[in-house]
């Protein structure tokens, strides 16, 4: 949204916004927490708030036509694009094409985590959107794996809905999130977060009954004898986050291995010209403001492209 | 209700022979014990359609996977819809002194009557397999063998069957196999009491549980876990053939696996374990997995991987168990079938059909057996042309619901129309939920679409059946 309208305020005529889910917004409609626009709006705003600002300006804006319910399921180096929505497969031709993709989370797949494969186990941002969005409670007992922000903030979230959050264990030595949510989210809440330890095991055939836990030395190996089991019906996981550019990447620009953000010589821009990535699609913010901040700077780059205004 | 035929278990060798059987004017019950069928053994297999290679010329399992392998390429994967793809198979050796395990396996194999087999050197494997290691000399070509999604197989099977008027019961683990007054077997399973004049017993890794309840301990499972780590489709190229070492005396070894739906599989490992409840990974079984490949293929990454899990084969000596049990008058074990089973199982199914008749049950074939079974629609398979026409006769077809497998609300309705009940079901019928992002994205949406299809609280919404639920509980 924030790319749309600043290429819209950079003279750009016509901009077509596809978004795959039914509403605007993003991953902010289920971060109910508040921290966000302290920069952007010199407030504090939750995440629903923080998009709401942005979807009020993008409808009232003529020159952008939303698309919701729209999945691109192709993207072609000369920016032939082709989307599905329910009832059409449309086909469209642009002078530019922003990539706002975002990210997806990490799984217990790509640590990965041994033990079994019961029911219980979820990325922290799918129990948070359970939760926030849907109101379902996935367990009574979580353990959470990885101290990223969402981890952290699903740990405070579980505790409210009066889940008992038994710890967070965190491989590294210090925690991956902010440090404001260490404290807001755990010791506030008496959670106890084990650095420098792993989830070693998930047990449970149907449903997920315990966690091995055991420490780890400098070389992430496991300290013989540190082993103990905790109790729990569920495993949220937050271990970090990827760029989402599948898209980029099937149209033949150039990405990153390490980060599979695209490979390119400065912010926003892809190896294809006139492709532009924004926001977490080009690499993974802590805040969205500098999301926002950042992805003005694709929508401006974009008009540029195009010479709108010029 | 009196049935000519219970088969015990919905695997693949239960589901071939009930579909089989669905061929005569029978009465055919299909009990499982699990939510849904292919949920034991099956749900685990490779996927791979042997050429019947590996085994001993004398071997059962020789027989009847080269005789299966030929049914699939003939018959079963055109009737039924099947996505089976015969890309073949090599089997690499690092060592030129091996040259004469290839030359065996290459005699033994053309005794089973498999074709067209040959030795390819280094020469040919750099234009026809680019991504072998260095370490690879040559290699046994077998043209024969190919991969198919093991699951959506039997699926294919129980759908068939039930068209064709088998009565499958799941949840249904049986508990007791009696006689009544009458002569009948006397079948308790999911509470429920079931009649029957013959059993088929291919009840997976608790074969030999069950063909005890009947009064036949003739046999011993044990279960021997193997190992699996799925790739991103991404990497769908990075193999042309399914690529073997040469085999070791309990396995066919790391295997570099295409499969059916794009993803690459690289595993199993083999070996023995106690529990036949255990399907759990570990770190040593990773390990293994990642050096056997990558000894054949060093271009496989440990960062490619999305998906691992762990399957147990329910071995039972060194050969298959198919046979008449005539302490129990009218038993038919189907047993101890592990690797090639998957191929085999449609020759197991006809096999098992001949036992029964030499015992006394008509085969009195169905005017109006329905051989075809329509393939679904699946998304990823078709070209975009293809969808657009889907989306035009069915909205929904335009309704991505899996962002990573591209797949539709319509696929996810027609799998549950199909007898999909779990979240796993539906995964395992149309790959929702089995792609990179494991489920962040799709499985609210999924959940919603089993509410709103099957009637159910959000509560009772199941990952693979009874016990297994996602949410604890719904806030208003």
């Amino acid at each position: 949204m924030a790319a749309a309208l600043a290429a819209r305020g950079a003279g750009v005529k016509d901009v077509l916004l596809l978004e795959r889910d039914r509403h605007l917004g993003g991953i902010l409609n289920q971060c109910i927490h508040p921290g966000f626009g302290l920069h952007h709006f010199k407030e504090e705003l939750t995440g629903p708030e923080y998009a709401d600002r942005f979807v009020r300006r993008v409808e009232a804006d003529p020159g952008i036509e939303v698309s919701p319910r729209s999945f691109v399921v192709r993207l072609t180096p000369d920016r032939e694009l082709s989307y599905l929505r329910p009832g059409a497969l449309e086909e469209v031709r642009a002078g530019a094409v922003i990539l706002a993709t975002g990210c997806r989370e990490r799984t217990r797949e790509m640590i990965p985590i041994p033990g079994s494969r019961p029911a219980g186990v979820y990325p922290a941002g799918l129990a948070q959107k359970m939760v926030n969005i849907e109101g379902w409670i996935p367990g009574r007992e979580a353990v959470i794996v990885g101290s990223g922000d969402i981890g952290l903030i699903m740990a405070r979230r579980m505790a409210l809905e009066g889940v008992k959050v038994r710890a967070v264990v965190e491989i590294q030595d210090r925690s991956r999130g902010l440090a404001r949510n260490v404290v807001q989210c755990l010791e506030d809440f008496g959670i106890p977060l084990h650095l420098r330890h792993r989830v070693s095991a998930i047990r449970g055939r149907d449903r997920v009954e315990s966690v091995d836990v055991a420490r780890v030395d400098a070389d992430l190996r496991d300290v013989p004898g540190s082993a103990f089991s905790i109790p729990c019906d569920t495993v949220l996981v937050s271990v970090g986050l990827i760029p989402e550019n599948e898209l980029l990447e099937a149209a033949g620009g150039a990405i990153d291995p390490a980060t599979n953000g695209p490979a390119a010589p400065a912010v926003n821009l892809t190896s294809l010209p006139g492709v532009f990535a924004c926001g977490n699609a080009f690499k993974v913010y802590d805040l969205a403001d500098s999301v926002t901040r950042d992805s003005e700077l694709a929508g401006r780059l974009a008009a540029g492209y195009l010479g709108a205004g010029a | 209700m009196t049935y000519d035929v219970a088969v015990i278990g919905a695997g693949i060798s239960g589901a071939a022979v009930a579909r089989e059987l669905s061929r005569y004017r029978l009465k055919v019950l299909l009990l499982e014990k699990e939510a849904e069928p292919a949920f034991g053994v099956s749900k685990s297999n490779s996927g791979i359609i042997h050429a019947g290679t590996q085994n001993p010329p004398s071997s059962l399992k020789g027989r009847l996977c080269v005789e299966g392998n030929r049914l699939m390429r003939e018959e079963l994967a055109s009737d039924l819809g099947l996505n089976f793809v015969q890309c073949g198979q090599l089997i690499v050796i690092f060592d030129p002194a091996d040259l004469p395990e290839l030359e065996k396996i290459k005699a033994d194999g053309e005794r089973l009557g498999v074709k067209e087999m040959r030795l390819v050197d280094r020469a040919w494997l750099d234009a026809n397999e680019p991504n072998l290691g260095p370490e690879v000399k040559a290699a046994l070509l077998v043209p024969s063998a190919g991969i198919i999604s093991p699951y959506r197989f039997v699926y294919a099977l129980v759908e068939n069957a039930v068209r064709n008027g088998v009565h499958l019961r799941t949840s249904c683990p049986v508990t007791a196999v009696g006689r009544g007054a009458d002569g009948l077997f006397a079948l308790t399973a999911g509470g429920q009491r079931f009649a029957a004049r013959f059993v088929v017993n291919a009840a997976g890794l608790r074969a030999d549980e069950v063909s005890a309840l009947a009064g036949a301990p003739t046999f011993t499972i044990t279960p021997r876990k193997g190992e699996e780590y799925l790739l991103d489709r991404k990497r769908e190229h990075i193999a042309r053939h399914i690529v073997f070492p040469l085999p070791t005396k309990t396995s066919k070894g790391i295997l570099i696996i295409k499969t059916s739906d794009g993803n690459p599989m690289i595993g199993p490992t083999a070996h023995d374990a106690d529990d036949k409840e255990d399907l759990s990974t570990s770190d040593e079984g990773l390990a293994e997995v990642l050096a056997g490949a990558r000894r054949m293929m060093p271009t496989v990454s440990r960062r490619d991987i999305i998906a691992y899990f762990a399957g147990l084969r329910p071995a039972s000596g060194k050969d298959f168990i198919v046979r008449h049990e005539d302490s129990v008058p009218g038993l038919v074990n189907v047993a101890g079938i592990q690797s090639p089973g998957l191929t085999a199982a449609p020759a197991i199914a006809v096999m098992v059909a001949g036992i029964l008749a030499d015992r006394g049950l008509e085969l009195k074939p169905k005017e109006d057996f329905h051989r075809l079974r329509p393939r679904p629609v699946h998304l990823f398979q078709v070209p975009l042309e293809r969808t657009r026409a889907l989306i035009e006769q069915d909205p929904a077809y335009g309704d991505i619901v899996c962002r990573c497998e591209l797949v539709s609300a319509q696929e996810v309705r027609d799998a549950i129309k199909r007898g999909a009940r779990t979240l796993d079901g539906i995964k395992f019928r149309t790959r929702a939920q089995a792609g990179r992002c494991h489920g962040g994205f799709c499985t609210t949406r999924i959940m919603k679409i089993m509410q709103e299809e099957l009637g159910l609280a959000v509560t009772e919404v199941t990952k693979r059946g009874p016990g297994s639920e996602l949410v604890k509980e719904e806030r208003k």
